[in-house]
């Protein structure tokens, strides 16, 4: 019997999901084994027209990485869709937006404007733009287009299964490919992650109070953190209590906190709104001055609490024209 | 749609004690007021989760009011406070995602007072009416014009799922 | 019941006409109409009057003939009638939560001027509860038992007054004071305004009754030190405090006193302030009740000499064995269904405004202190005798000390312009000096209370209204002790000095020192100024927050003996209330923590200010106790993983309100 087909694919993100599969290790070897991989841009030699002649539905799964955000990685997601059984959403960015996500706080027009003519490190004196289409000695040229808004992948393509984390972990990885190999899967939409807070396998837990009231907040690089006490009992911003673990505390113990990239439990629409009640409800100050000097402390909600799932969240992304 | 000028559409989370017993005042004294105000009542303002705040933004509120008791009052002792103090910070957090802070309001209006739910509901629709609407699933519609197989109906919780099609509402 | 959540939702729906109330504006047929077409709805219809006996009977027959299992009704305001649907629709077999109620009238009808705005908003209001009631669960309503007995911490009028209340109507009640002896601060008072009663003479009577009262149980020189539970069954742990006498057999009649080691009595005596001296071996004061002495373990020999003592008043206790120097601290547990709280006042510490001389000048003193010199069973007899061997020629009574002050306490202490004019007539009666009144507003209310004003003021005392600034030794007159008054009199617009021979400051009434941790043991609130908060100013004087804890005298703030007294009487009556009802039923909108979804990152725990939350060490979880969860839902809204769910007002009940309010207009 053949080997069940797998792909690979990447749309916007940095290439640390391929490393995360890579990162398998000697694991990989009984992955490559047990499974025929397709299409796997970043290390193999599949073409686009080699996905476009399979049948519908003759890849058992497809785990797509990466945010949508040009006209390419929509075509991709949706011809991939066509072809998979499974579309896995793997990784933050194609589960719920991820880094590039961020990018919602602009329009599209302020984005270019920055990345090739204002930013600091340009020589772009002729303020010379990438274009959709370009004739050239007769030749047609084009690129794919930019979108207005980054989408997660499920705001594109139905998705079947998601794996967060910034990059998902070897260990959640391996138990996904797994499950699909073994046929022994959850409800279709499930997160492959738990549905607890990181709270729950943190190993700094015990070293939070019971009552911890917050005077003041302050990031990493302004103090000198305790190696073994919880960042939030620091005054510094941890996303733990919001973000479903799994990920073995990877970021805690190289001594930072939770940035979030596991999202929030399946219990919560939006995972930036949450952590924020739970901050600002447990503040000391009681007046409208001195609460907002204390939340000073946290100078960019958007980005520290919607790192990861900006246009996952509920308002998606910033409204032009506004403020 | 009709063809009416548009009128804003407020979602006001009224705590029991004393903004929802207030609005009830308003009603046996006969007071008039602007009717854009939709009432959901909670026991108290501290169980205003910012989610309830972004989902009726989401879902095409052009404004969210809450009303709580006033500082001190708080008929379940410090309710209120936590959520001045969510308010705060979600309120600067609108702001940088592009909405105005006129849109959310925050307001202690005590059970005997009547006259301020006229009038904070009616000061509220003015100044939206200058802001105009907000109208978020109309923008979320217009974005997804940019893909070329349309939105995934189903994404998420992001995109309201649309009620049953009702005759002349 | 049919209460499965897995049964298909059956809505049936009820526009109330209300008469014309809501018809008139609101286009009911409309509404019933549009929502005959949303989807769970079965029944749809309109009726006059909903909340009459045909209105629910319509509710009830529906339910048996169309299996219905939810049930919306639009009319008035849920704080009116949403009980009278609730029993309509439990009395037709299903839960009486699976109800939902819209306010169209209080909220709609009665407050828009357009007749399509109103039933647009109606009909977005009902759609809005049609979707919600689809997510409602079958609760039950929670009756909890009430204990019989009442506990009353603090042994002064107030705390006298409720327990006896209690007592004569058949309760059981433990009365815990921890001075040796109950009484309070009106035991150490000489007259009481306006009638210039003697306090003595109404107080000790009710002390008596106290004592021979079978159903009260008095334990003095004691303390609550713990308080756990909940309304109807507070488990209490009461610190007995060791006395060294055995209370049921010291017959008090002195002995030991007499042959103490100490001949003459040699330390500052407690009840007269200071200004008297006792023995280590007392009797509090001739009042006392219990009617016993008092060992104090810091100045009697036995404990504080190394040689120990030849213990005379062993001896002279002789057979009766009264004396028991091995006695320890006692821990006792009670039961009790509820706690008046009596605990009282302190005085203002007028050391704290040192321009005013007190601790510094002799002569200076403050009212409480004159009250134990005019007392004729005081320090001095009764008379006026200085701390000098003099009698004052004239005093300077200065009001407002702690009051009404920025810089100490902001509050107006109610009493002091009274016992200040009070005060002025007894020290005029017995020494004729010249008394000068210094006041910013003369406050007097209260029943007989302007009649005693004037009849004071007409008995030559002088008023002066205006502020004392400053308190000096006279200049000009050696060590006598005169010291100058320095005050603008604001009306003559003047700055004046005055010679007086003796100064009395009206200090105000404060929280006790240790009221806050009091109040933390019992789970009460207190308001900015320190002294405990009552449920409503208003509707609630003696209730807290928390059920089966009441208020009663000056804890809950400055007040007179009447107020305090009525006070006391209504905490009982509130008391007394729950007893008769038997047990509480607590309303089922409380939280409660999914077990399975917490993480134990006790972002929680801090956020309720009833303690119902706590951290479940060896499940490293938190969990909430539902007797004590009033509903708030605060933690609910800031649990940052969605785990914790309150009844009635679950995250998906409100996300469909929402939705339903906003979707398809």
């Amino acid at each position: 019997m053949s080997k069940p087909k797998v792909a690979f694919y990447w749309c916007a993100s940095c290439g640390g999901c391929e490393e995360a599969v890579v990162d398998l290790a000697e694991d990989i070897l009984g992955v490559v084994e047990a499974v025929d991989i397709v299409l796997w841009p970043v290390a193999m030699d599949f073409k686009k027209h080699d996905v476009e002649a399979m049948p519908d539905k003759s890849i058992v799964a497809t785990l797509l990485n990466g945010a949508i955000r040009t006209s390419e990685q929509e075509e991709m997601a949706h011809m991939l869709r066509r072809k998979s059984q499974y579309m896995i959403a793997y990784g933050a960015c194609a589960a719920s937006g991820g880094i590039p996500g961020l990018a919602n706080q602009f329009s599209l027009q302020e984005l270019l404007k920055f990345v090739y003519e204002d930013g600091p490190s340009n020589a772009n004196a002729a303020k010379t733009y990438p274009q959709t289409a370009h004739d050239d000695g007769g030749r047609r040229l084009t690129l794919p287009r930019l979108h207005e808004v980054v989408r997660t992948l499920d705001q594109v393509v139905d998705v079947d299964y998601y794996l967060p984390g910034c990059p998902p972990t070897p260990k959640l990885t391996a138990a996904a490919v797994g499950a699909l190999l073994s046929g022994n899967l959850p409800p279709k939409g499930s997160v492959l992650a738990p549905d607890i807070a990181l709270c729950d396998e943190c190993p700094r837990k015990a070293s939070k109070p019971t009552d911890l009231g917050f005077a003041e907040f302050q990031r990493p690089h302004q103090k000198l953190m305790d190696p073994e006490k919880c960042f939030l009992a620091q005054g510094v911003v941890c996303m733990g209590p919001a973000t479903r673990g799994g990920c073995e505390a990877l970021c805690v113990n190289g001594h930072m906190p939770c940035s979030g990239c596991f999202g929030g439990t399946s219990r919560v629409k939006d995972q930036g709104a949450k952590i924020l009640s739970s901050l600002a409800a447990n503040l000391v100050a009681k007046e409208e001055k001195a609460i907002a000097a204390v939340l000073a402390g946290i100078p960019d909600p958007v980005g520290t609490f919607y790192r990861y799932g900006l246009p996952a969240s509920l308002l998606r992304k910033k409204v032009p024209g506004g403020e | 749609m009709s063809d009416k000028t548009w009128e804003p559409r407020i979602v006001g989370f009224f705590c029991n004690w004393c903004t929802y017993t207030a609005a009830d005042l308003a009603g046996v004294s006969r007071i008039k007021y602007a009717s854009n105000v939709r009432i959901i009542r909670l026991m108290c303002s501290g169980r205003v989760d910012p989610q309830f705040v972004l989902d009726s933004f989401a879902r095409g509120a052009d404004g969210v009011l809450i009303g709580g008791c006033h500082p001190g009052d708080c008929h379940y002792v410090e309710g209120n406070y936590k959520c001045l103090r969510r308010h705060e910070l979600l309120q600067r957090m609108l702001g940088d995602m592009g909405i105005e802070p006129e849109r959310l309001r925050l307001e202690w209006i005590s059970a005997a007072e009547g006259d301020k739910v006229k009038a904070v509901i009616n000061d509220m629709v003015e100044k939206l009416k200058k802001l105009g609407p907000l109208d978020l699933p109309g923008r979320f519609r217009e974005w997804d014009g940019e893909l070329a197989e349309g939105a995934h109906a189903d994404a998420g919780t992001a995109v309201p799922v649309p009620v049953k099609e009702a005759a002349d509402v | 019941m049919r209460q499965s959540p897995n049964e298909p939702v059956r809505v049936g729906f009820y526009a109330c006409h209300c008469g014309t109330n809501i018809a008139s504006m609101v286009d009911v047929e409309r509404v019933a109409k549009y929502t005959a077409t949303l989807p769970n709805v079965v029944v749809s219809r309109t009726y006059k009057y909903m909340c009459s006996d045909p209105g629910q009977e319509l509710i009830q027959q529906d339910i048996r003939e169309n299996q219905l299992n939810r049930v919306v009704v639009a009319a008035c305001s849920p704080l009116l009638h949403e009980r009278t649907f609730r029993n309509a629709t439990a009395k037709a077999g299903i839960s009486p939560y699976f109800f939902q109620m819209v306010n169209v009238r209080e909220h709609g009808a009665w407050v828009h001027t357009d007749r399509e705005e109103v039933t647009r908003k109606a009909i977005a209001l009902v759609r809005a509860a049609v979707m919600r009631v689809a997510f409602h669960k079958p609760l039950e309503v929670k009756k909890v038992p009430i204990h019989p007995a009442t506990l009353v911490v603090g042994g002064g009028i107030a705390g006298i007054h409720a327990a006896l209340t209690l007592a004569e109507g058949g309760q059981k009640v433990y009365l815990v004071e921890r001075e040796p002896t109950i009484g309070g601060h009106m035991a150490k008072f000489d007259k009481t305004f306006p009638t210039l009663d003697c306090a003595a003479c109404i107080l000790t009577p009710k002390m008596s009754t106290v004592r021979a009262n079978p159903n009260i149980t008095l334990w003095s020189y004691s303390e609550v030190a713990k308080v756990e539970g909940f309304v109807g069954s507070y488990k209490v742990t009461v610190r007995r405090k060791p006395r060294y006498i055995v209370e049921d057999l010291c017959t008090g009649c002195g002995e030991c006193i007499e042959a103490c080691v100490y001949r003459l009595p040699t330390f500052p005596d407690e009840f007269n302030l200071g200004l008297g001296k006792r023995k280590p071996v007392f009797l509090p004061f001739a009042q006392a009740v219990p009617p016993i002495v008092m060992l104090d373990d810091q100045t009697c020999r036995h404990f504080t000499h190394p040689n120990g003592c030849k213990q005379p008043c062993v001896k002279a206790c002789g057979d009766r064995k009264a004396i028991d120097l091995a006695m320890k601290e006692e821990l006792v547990e009670i039961t009790v269904g509820s706690v008046i709280v009596a605990t009282g006042f302190q005085i203002f510490d007028a050391k704290r405004l040192p321009y005013y001389g007190y601790g510094i000048y002799p002569n200076v003193y403050n009212a409480l202190e004159v009250e134990r010199l005019v007392n004729s069973s005081g320090p001095t007899g009764g008379e006026i005798v200085m701390r000098n061997g003099k009698t004052p020629k004239s005093v300077g009574i200065i009001h407002c000390i702690g009051s009404r002050d920025e810089n100490t306490h902001r509050w107006c202490s109610r009493v002091c312009c009274l016992y200040s004019l009070k005060l002025a007539h007894l020290l005029k009666e017995r020494t004729g000096a010249e008394v000068y009144n210094f006041y910013i507003d003369m406050r007097t209310p209260g029943k007989s209370m302007e009649e005693f004003y004037n009849r004071i003021a007409e008995e030559g005392m002088h008023l002066v209204r205006g502020k004392v600034a400053d308190v000096y030794p006279d200049p000009s007159d050696g060590d006598s002790g005169r010291l100058i008054l320095q005050a603008e009199d604001t009306l003559l617009g003047r700055v004046l000095k005055f010679p007086v021979d003796m100064v009395v400051l009206s200090v105000g009434l404060e929280p006790n020192a240790d009221a806050q941790d009091v109040r933390r043991m019992l789970n009460m609130s207190c308001g900015d100024e320190g002294f405990y908060l009552e449920r409503h100013p208003k509707l609630a004087p003696v209730s807290t927050f928390t059920d089966g804890i009441f208020l009663a005298g000056c804890c809950q703030g400055p007040k007179d003996i009447p107020d305090t007294v009525a006070q006391a009487g209504a905490a009982a009556a509130e008391a007394y209330s729950l007893i008769c009802r038997g047990h509480i039923e607590l309303e089922p909108n409380t939280a409660y923590i999914r077990e399975d979804d917490c993480s134990g990152c006790k972002s929680c725990i801090p956020l309720c200010p009833y303690t119902a939350i706590a951290y479940v060490e060896d499940k490293k979880k938190a969990v909430i106790n539902e007797a004590l969860c009033k509903g708030c839902g605060t933690c609910v809204a800031s649990c940052p993983s969605g785990s914790i769910v309150q009844n009635m007002f679950e995250d998906e009940e409100i996300f469909s309100e929402i939705e339903g309010v906003l979707a398809n207009e």
